[in-house]
This record gives structure tokens, C-alpha cells and sequence, in this order.
């Protein structure tokens, strides 16, 4: 259309919208603009895929060649050799095929697969209430996806018909809970560290029942002084009120109630435990712990009062300044020395405090960044409106300091769960060192090396990813400030 | 402003006191900045702080509700003298709303939710009904259809609107303003006035730091002017706008009216 030369013009015609040309659209412009937006790019993106290529010509043939079904490394190389060719590489992953168990639960009795396997099932029902608090059919949707995996896995390890049918029984109630009454879910969560204890170490059903009951004396002492003593010499002498009970009161009274009812699972004992059991058992308490911990350490670190503050201060410099194997060996010989004599103290408990210390000294500074970022204005309202401290922190400052915490807060705990490796250090069968040294000695699988790695690395990427992706969901759904 | 024809007959000030201030004295550090701090605020009294800046004017009213320590002297609020004392200090605090320069609404939650928050956990009322005080506030700083919204996603009249409903929401005796028409571009200051001027033809119980002169001609009952942590003069606001008797104000009241 040319400009008109007069000043009035009236279009008669309206011109429909047209394509841009082809030169700016669709994978050409992108590849103009990101890959070819000048000489020196050019050259860099032709290197680039230059040494994607030669990686991958490296790696594919070995990957190509990989051998499921295998006795031992020798027979690998056999039928690489018989289908590649003499001197071409293969992949032994029937080594994997043969030795997944130990990977995954070290050596751990085989009969009774099914309790881990139902443990870890039984984890992601206790979290679905935290991790999607509120949002009743992501909560329906991660129960239903963790019922059939549970199915197919109590398949695979085992096969008793009365298992599979009880553990089936207890997810569809876990279900009906959800549909019901979805608040009461959390009820499970608060229960199953005694579950999990139970079927996992298994022995006497009394003693986590008996151990839960001195949480249940903690909240009864606590409402009987709240009005009398305030917050925190109730939570303090409940807190105390517990330690007695699990100290004096706990073998006595669940040895008496076994004496009656006696009702167990075969006992496991801490030595068997090993791969990826261990690293979820020290992993998933740790994490759960440190978090508590490490906000209560934040506060401390805060807090106008001297003692309360040196105290935190002291303990998070104190435990940042040591490397998490001194802790460790801390908790394999030096503890026992401080015990009492022939206190049996489980290793693995030991190691799970020592990692939950460490962790919450992390966290601890973590969250005080995000409490730093909070503007003043925001203390000052909560005083002003006559909230007093632990109404404050609870409602106004803690939800906002963990928010901004967030990446901060998983950064740490995907760094702690990795960290369930070092455990190797004290004797303990790691999934990564642990177990891939004992398949190693085995004659049949001995010089087998990238294999075992690379499945381990595979498992730990998986979980570590999966926490890092719910984080940014959850920075995504917290995110109100700023829309 | 149309405040100017307000009808003043309606606030009627008791002779019951709401605030006692008797020598107080305040220090930062070593600077002395509240000296000898003598005042009464009775029931009804709309009353306006002025003066510099640095003056200590946002510090008297912020230690009103304890939200700053003063180190001499006593501060009775509704018969409760502020001391070290926790139960007196959440006493004080319930009893005195407060409005903020930069609003302090609480981000994470909504608006229903930062005004339902303290009635709920202090004053113990059921949600319900705390959310029908609420919605009522909101109707009457005229915001009701933002309740579920966020703090984030309003203007900055319509945030203090808001913090100003959250204070009422605890039905405090007092209401301490600091600043609040400060951090607010100048068309949205005459909605927030409009509220407080509301706010005092219902008989509350006002102090009010603000630079805002025509509100405090028309609402105040009395002018506080303070320079160097100190009280220079106070009057009715006819005779100290008209007739200003020391030097300092007369140089203030220039700098701020002259233009």
C-alpha cells in the first residue's frame, strides 16, 4: 500500500495477517539466533557437536554392546567378543541383573524383602500430606502410583499371596483416609517413624508402641503445664518428662506387654542393613530431623538472650568446622567410650544423630539467611498485633524464611542424602563403596568397574533430581508476593 | 480539602485518660533521643505529631506500644504501665492498633487471612466470626471484593486501607498511625485520609504522626510539635497552624507550608 499523497485516505481493503518470513520463524530463526548469531558462535557450535559426536561414538558401542545375561565377567566378554567382534567393548550389566538385591538392601534377609520395600512404599504416604499439604488429588494421585510400584515391587522380591494382600488391604485404607477424612492423614505421617522402625528392624510391635507413648507423655505433660508455666517450660519439662519415660520406663514396660501379647516380626539386626536401604534409613531420618533442629538453632543463633545465643553459636561453628568423617568416626568408637559400659547403642543410630547434628548446622545457617531477608516491618507487626514470640515465628516469620530458604534448604538435604555414602568410613555397607567393594571381591565379577558405578550414580541422580524438581514446584506454589 | 467543613461536634473527648506519659527518657546507644517526655491523651483525642525528620517523633508513638524500650520514666496505656512485664506488653499491644509508613501486610497470606490472623491466635474468636469482622472492615475501608486476593497484587492506598482494617479487626481502644500517608503516591493519599478521617468522627482514639497539615487541621483536637526528641508545643491545631508561638515551629511551619 503506498502512502496516499493527499491527506485524506480511507482503506477499503483490511490486509489479513501473514506468515513472517522464512528466514524468521520455526527451527530456523532459533538456529540463526542461537547457534549461528556470528563467526565466532559458528565455529563454536560446529566444535560443539564435533565433541557431542566423538562422545558419543566413544560411549554407544559400549552401551550397544552391553550383556544382560551373564554369569560372570569372563562370560561377558565372551559374548561381547562372539556378537562384536574380537577387541570391541561391551557393557557387563548382568552383574546389575544378579546383584540388584545388594544394591538395594545390602544383606538384608531375603525372605523379608517385602518389609523394606513396604517401609518405602509406606514413606511416600507419610510425606504426601507434607509435600502437597492441602491438594487432596495430588495426595490421591501419589498414593494410587505408589500402590501399583508397591504391587509390581512386593511381586518381584517375593510373592506371598498374604503379604501382598495385607500390604494391598493397607494402602486401599490409606486411600479411604484420604477420601474421607483427608486431615486425619497426617495422623500416619506422625505414626510412621514408629512403623518404619517396626518393619524394619522388626522384633516386638511393643517396643515403638511403647516409644510413641512417650511422645503421647510429652503432649500430656505439656497441656497440663502450658497454662501454669507457658510455652517453653511446658515443651521443656515434657521433653524431659519423655527422656524418663524411654529411659526408665520404656524395655520394662514393652517386655511386660510382650510377656501378655506377644506380637513381632523376625528381628533384623543394624549390620545387615546396607545399600540403598542405609542411605534412605540415615538419609530420610536425618533429613527429617535436622530441619526442626536447624530452625530451633536459627532462632537460637537470633535470640536476644546471651547463653541461648553463645549455646547456638557455639554448636553451629563447632560442628561447620568438622568434616563430617570426623563426626562419623565420632559416632563409630569415640561415643562408646561415653556411654555407659555395655550400653548396646546401635551404630546405625549413632551414625543417623552425628549426620542429623552436622545437617542441622547447615540448615540452621540456611534459614537464618532467609531470616535475615526478612524486612523488620514484619517483627513489628506481628508484636504490634499482639502476637507474642512462638505465635510469631510460627505464623508470620517461618513461613516466609523457609520460603525464601527454600533452594538453600534442598541444596543441603540433596547434600546430606549423597552424604550417606561416607558411611562407608565406619564400616557401614554403602551402597556406592559398601556394596560395590563386596561385589568386586567376588571372583566372578572381579575388574568390573564402571558398571556398578554408573547404576549406583543413576539411583542417586534419580532421587536428587526428583527433590530438586519438587522444590522449584514449590517455590512455584508459594510464590504469592510478587503476581 | 472538604474536610475543612468537618463536623467536629460529634467527637466527643472524655475526661477519662487513655495514654499517661509522665518524664520518660530514651536512649539509642548513647544518643538521647526522647528527653523528658510529658503527655496526656485522653479518651476521644485525635492528635497529631509533626516535626523534622530525626525529630523522635515515630519513636514516642512506637514506644507506646512497646515496639521501642524507653529506659526513664512511666508509660500508662488503659491503666497498664509498660515494664519489662510479657503480660502487660501482649496486653498493651492487643488493646493499641498500629498503622505502618510502609503497611507491613503479611505476604504470604491473603488479605481475609492477614485480617483474620490475630483475632483468631490472640483474641481466640472462632474463624467464622472472625472472618465476618473482617469482611465488615473491608466493606468499610471499601475493599471488600479484594479479600482473597494478596497483598502483593494491590496498590499501595489499597495495602494501607488494609492494614488499617487488619488493626480495627483486634477493636482497639487506641490506634497509633506512623507516617502512613508517606509511602503512598499523592492520589491514593486522600483514600487512606478519608478512612482515618472516618476513623476519628467515630470517636477513636487517635495519634498520628503525618506531614498531612490539612488532615491535621481538620481532624486534630491538638498539634504536637517535636524537634530534638523534645516537645516544643502543642496547641489546638487553629492556633498553632495561626499563631505559632516558638521560633522553631515558625521556621518549620514555613519550610513545610511555604510553597
Amino acid at each position: 500500500m503506498t502512502i496516499q499523497s493527499t491527506p485524506d485516505f480511507v482503506r477499503n481493503t483490511m490486509i489479513a495477517p501473514m506468515e513472517p518470513p522464512a528466514s524468521q520463524r520455526g527451527a530456523v530463526k532459533w538456529a540463526r539466533e542461537n547457534l549461528f548469531s556470528s563467526v565466532m558462535n559458528s565455529v563454536l557450535t560446529v566444535l560443539g557437536l564435533l565433541a557431542l559426536f566423538l562422545l558419543i561414538r566413544g560411549i554407544l558401542p559400549w552401551l550397544m554392546n552391553g550383556v544382560w545375561n551373564a554369569n560372570s565377567l569372563a562370560e561377558c566378554r565372551a559374548i561381547v567378543a562372539a556378537n562384536a567382534g574380537e577387541g570391541a567393548s561391551g557393557a557387563c550389566w548382568a552383574m546389575i541383573r544378579e546383584r540388584w538385591h545388594q544394591f538395594l538392601f545390602g544383606f538384608y534377609p531375603a525372605d523379608a524383602y517385602w518389609r523394606p520395600v513396604l517401609a518405602f512404599a509406606l514413606l511416600f504416604v507419610a510425606l504426601a500430606p507434607i509435600l502437597f499439604s492441602g491438594i487432596r488429588r495430588s495426595i490421591l494421585w501419589m498414593i494410587g502410583i505408589v500402590s501399583v510400584c508397591l504391587l509390581l515391587a512386593l511381586v518381584g522380591v517375593d510373592g506371598h499371596a498374604l503379604t501382598i494382600g495385607l500390604a494391598m488391604l493397607l494402602m486401599a485404607a490409606l486411600i479411604g483416609v484420604v477420601l474421607f477424612a483427608p486431615h486425619r492423614l497426617i495422623w500416619f505421617t506422625a505414626l510412621y517413624p514408629a512403623i518404619a522402625f517396626f518393619l524394619l528392624w522388626g522384633g516386638s510391635v511393643w517396643a515403638p508402641v511403647v516409644a510413641m507413648a512417650g511422645f503421647a507423655v510429652m503432649v500430656l505433660v505439656y497441656q497440663v503445664l502450658l497454662p501454669r508455666l507457658g510455652v517453653v517450660m511446658a515443651t521443656a519439662l515434657g521433653f524431659v518428662a519423655a527422656c524418663l519415660w524411654w529411659l526408665f520406663l520404656q524395655t520394662s514396660v514393652s517386655t511386660t506387654i510382650d510377656g501378655i501379647l506377644p506380637f513381632g516380626l523376625p528381628s533384623v539386626d543394624s549390620d545387615q542393613f546396607g545399600g540403598f536401604l542405609l542411605a534412605f534409613v540415615i538419609g530420610v531420618t536425618a533429613i527429617a530431623a535436622s530441619l526442626p533442629i536447624g530452625i530451633l538453632l536459627a532462632l537460637g543463633r537470633r535470640s536476644d538472650m546471651f547463653l541461648i545465643k553463645t549455646l547456638s553459636v557455639g554448636f553451629i561453628e563447632f560442628i561447620r568446622g568438622v568434616p563430617l568423617i570426623t563426626m562419623l568416626f565420632t559416632a563409630s568408637l569415640l561415643l562408646q567410650y561415653f556411654l555407659p559400659p555395655r550400653t548396646n547403642f546401635d551404630l546405625i543410630l549413632r551414625v543417623i544423630i552425628l549426620v542429623t547434628l552436622f545437617a542441622s548446622a547447615y540448615i540452621a545457617e540456611v534459614i537464618r539467611g532467609g531470616l535475615a531477608a526478612l524486612p523488620r516491618g514484619q517483627y513489628e507487626a506481628a508484636d504490634a498485633l499482639g502476637l507474642d514470640y512462638w505465635k510469631a515465628q510460627r505464623l508470620i516469620i517461618m513461613p516466609q524464611a523457609l520460603k525464601i530458604a527454600i533452594p538453600g534448604i534442598v541444596s543441603s538435604f540433596i547434600g546430606l542424602f549423597k552424604d550417606t555414602t561416607l558411611v562407608a568410613f565406619v564400616g557401614l555397607l554403602d551402597p556406592l563403596k559398601g556394596v560395590t567393594q563386596v561385589v568386586r571381591a567376588d571372583i566372578n565379577w572381579k575388574g568390573i568397574y564402571w558398571e556398578p558405578y554408573i547404576f549406583v550414580g543413576l539411583i542417586f541422580f534419580l532421587i536428587c533430581f526428583g527433590m530438586s524438581r519438587y522444590s522449584m514446584y514449590l517455590e512455584r506454589k508459594l510464590k504469592t508476593d510478587h503476581r | 480539602m472538604a474536610e475543612a467543613a468537618l463536623d467536629t461536634s460529634m467527637m466527643q473527648i472524655s475526661d477519662e485518660v487513655a495514654i499517661q506519659i509522665a518524664d520518660m527518657n530514651k536512649w539509642y546507644g548513647t544518643f538521647h533521643v526522647l528527653r523528658d517526655i510529658n503527655m496526656t491523651v485522653n479518651r476521644g483525642e485525635r492528635i497529631v505529631i509533626c516535626g523534622p525528620s530525626g525529630s523522635g517523633k515515630s519513636t514516642l508513638i512506637r514506644c507506646i506500644n512497646r515496639l521501642e524500650e524507653h529506659q526513664q520514666g512511666r508509660i500508662v496505656v488503659d491503666g497498664t504501665e509498660l515494664t519489662s512485664d510479657l503480660k502487660n506488653i501482649d496486653k498493651v499491644r492487643s488493646e493499641v492498633g498500629m498503622v505502618f509508613q510502609h503497611f507491613n501486610l503479611f505476604p504470604h497470606l491473603t488479605i481475609l487471612e492477614n485480617l483474620t490472623l490475630a483475632p483468631i491466635w490472640v483474641r481466640k474468636t472462632p474463624k467464622r466470626e472472625a472472618e465476618e469482622v473482617a469482611m465488615h472492615y473491608l466493606r468499610k475501608v471499601k475493599i471488600p471484593e479484594q479479600a482473597n486476593k494478596y497483598p502483593g497484587q494491590l496498590s499501595g492506598g489499597q495495602q494501607q486501607r488494609v492494614a488499617i482494617a487488619r488493626s480495627l479487626c483486634m477493636k482497639p481502644r487506641i490506634m497509633l498511625f506512623d507516617e502512613p500517608t508517606s509511602a503512598l503516591d499523592p492520589e491514593m493519599i486522600k483514600e487512606v485520609l478519608d478512612t482515618m478521617i472516618e476513623l476519628a468522627q467515630e470517636g477513636m482514639t487517635m495519634l498520628c504522626v503525618t506531614h498531612e497539615m490539612g488532615f491535621a487541621q481538620a481532624v486534630a483536637n491538638r498539634v504536637i510539635f517535636m524537634d530534638q526528641g523534645q516537645i516544643v508545643e502543642q496547641n489546638e491545631p487553629k492556633e498553632f497552624f495561626n499563631n505559632p508561638k516558638s521560633e522553631r515551629t515558625k521556621l518549620f511551619l514555613s519550610q513545610i507550608l511555604g510553597h
